[in-house]
């Protein structure tokens, strides 16, 4: 079963302030992290201060882009079925995903993947993650 | 302050029904509390403490407390889901003990049966939480992201789905006789592996039921619960933890129980090889078997083997939990399976439970209930109560 087919329209994020950045480098086709310039830790989902050590000093960093599952399910009742997962980021922080151009049933934990992009249905353009 | 012995439930009462249709909110909220005052022998007059969820319509507890004509001179709305109740008896235990109340009423109802709601398989939306722009256009379901829990501990352990199935099927040996319960039949590890899958590696019978109905507490100071005439329910430990996604440190594996779960005992002074009866909320049976280890019942990574071959089914197993058929197959009114787990574990402690699954002699006994999603961020409570 492959679902490069048929996909769902994803909902178009509400856009902050706060996350104008993040959404705007997506629709470019990059993807942000914010990182603490006072702790140095990485985090998402992205925000103003830094949730390890309350600091307002969080910088947006590039993505490399390249992560790993670290847990994902196959939704099968939807009109549409689809993948939703956790990416551990190379950066080392992870983030809630779909994982797209895929074969379902041959997902694995541990599995290599690398960031792609999908349009919202009238928003900004999502990152999501593809097998390596 | 420690709130051991500082209140007791005296009253209990679930409401009978499973779907509502011609019946609202309100109205629910007004039967449930009749029913615990009936069932603890007091009025709502006597009633100066009211504790409610999100469930309850109407800002906080104002419109309840309007439509039942009560005078609270202490209220409380703390919303942590389905574990709210939980939370709650520990909330009215520690305002008796500050002198803020002597009776406190803790009610709940919905009905998303009556209303249609795909409880389990539609993204639902928080609106302007923070976390919603990064999550919501992922289609996060409850059953997805409490699957991604399952998933991570059949990776890191080897947990199978007979393992998991097992939690089913003792809750199923139990919800046999329970004439309310919306899921009577008996299964088999088969009959839940075979059943359709929903979100891998949960299938249709590793999920709870939907019903529509409620249920209501009744908290009291000591020296009240002694001139009543129902046994006596003490409170002896309690523990409330708010976990989530920590900034992007993930790990689906540690629920909030490991921190309520140590508070609790700890308060009580007791351990979990002491309790008779648990009471563990099964929105899912991954939450069981998560909510187990945290606990402390057995150890991490280890509580697939700890929930086979019946260990949980009362008569059989080492562990009797979820007497009255659980989320999973009795009840879980308004999405909200934390009341039940209270009033059960108070049904084993009066040694009113159903003859076929009461625990004999049963004075310890822990109710745990988690709210919100495992996937993301929830709210997590731990009561331990005994007979006195």
């Amino acid at each position: 079963m492959t679902m490069t087919a048929k996909e769902p329209k994803y909902v178009a994020p509400t856009v902050y302030p706060e996350t104008q950045k993040y959404w705007d480098a997506a629709s470019d086709g990059k993807l942000l992290v914010k990182r603490c310039l006072d702790c140095g830790e990485h985090h998402h989902y992205p925000r103003e201060s830094c949730p390890f050590c309350f600091s307002e000093r969080t910088e947006w960093r590039d993505a490399s882009g390249q992560g790993a599952i670290y847990s994902y399910s196959v939704m099968r009742r939807a009109t549409v079925p689809y993948v939703i997962a956790y990416v551990t980021l190379a950066e080392g922080t992870t983030m809630m995903s779909n994982i797209v151009d895929c074969d379902p049933d041959k997902l694995r934990i541990g599995q290599p993947v690398t960031v792609t992009f999908r349009p919202s249905d009238g928003g900004p353009a999502l990152p999501m993650f593809t097998p390596v | 302050m420690s709130l051991k012995g500082k209140a007791y439930i005296a009253g209990a009462f679930e409401h009978p029904t499973r779907r509502a249709d011609n019946k609202s909110v309100a109205q629910l909220h007004a039967e449930v509390a009749r029913g615990a005052l009936a069932d603890a022998g007091l009025t709502l007059k006597d009633v100066d403490g009211y504790f409610c969820a999100g469930d309850a319509p109407g800002l906080g507890p104002m419109s309840m407390v309007d439509y039942m004509g009560m005078k609270p001179r202490h209220v409380d709305s703390t919303e942590t889901g389905g574990s709210s109740y939980v939370v709650h008896v520990a909330h009215a235990a520690a305002a008796i003990a500050a002198g803020r109340c002597n009776v406190a009423l803790i009610t709940l109802a919905g009905r998303p049966k009556a209303e249609g709601m795909a409880t389990g398989t539609a993204p639902r939306n928080y609106g302007a939480a923070p976390d919603v722009p990064f999550e919501l256009p992922y289609a996060p379901t409850t059953v997805n992201m409490y699957a991604m829990a399952a998933m991570r501990h059949m990776h890191e352990y080897g947990t199978t789905s007979e393992q998991l199935a097992w939690i089913r099927v003792a809750a199923s040996h139990h919800a046999q006789h329970n004439p309310n319960a919306v899921v009577r039949d008996v299964v088999t590890v088969q009959d839940v592996v075979r059943s359709p899958m929903i979100a891998d590696p949960l299938h249709r019978l590793d999920c709870c039921v939907i019903s529509d109905g409620g249920g209501a507490l009744v908290v009291v100071r000591p020296e009240i619960a002694r001139q009543l005439k129902r046994p006596l329910v003490k409170v002896l430990g309690t523990g409330e933890y708010v976990r989530a996604q920590t900034g992007g440190k993930v790990d689906l594996l540690t629920t909030g129980a490991s921190w309520t779960g140590s508070a609790a005992f700890a308060e009580a002074g007791v351990k979990p090889a002491d309790i008779q009866y648990a009471s563990i909320y099964d929105s899912f049976t991954i939450t069981v078997l998560l909510t187990l280890e945290d606990l402390g019942f057995c150890k991490k990574g280890e509580g697939g083997r700890f929930v086979s071959d019946g260990n949980l089914i009362s008569g059989t197993g080492k562990l009797p939990f979820n007497t009255d058929g659980g989320g999973l197959c009795n009840n879980h009114p308004g999405n909200r399976g934390g009341m039940t787990k209270v009033i059960e574990a108070v049904r084993q402690l009066r040694g009113e439970a159903h003859p076929k699954v009461q625990v004999p002699n049963c004075s310890l006994a822990l109710a745990h209930g988690t709210g919100g999603s495992l996937g993301t961020r929830h709210g997590s409570g731990t009561l331990i109560m005994e007979r006195e």
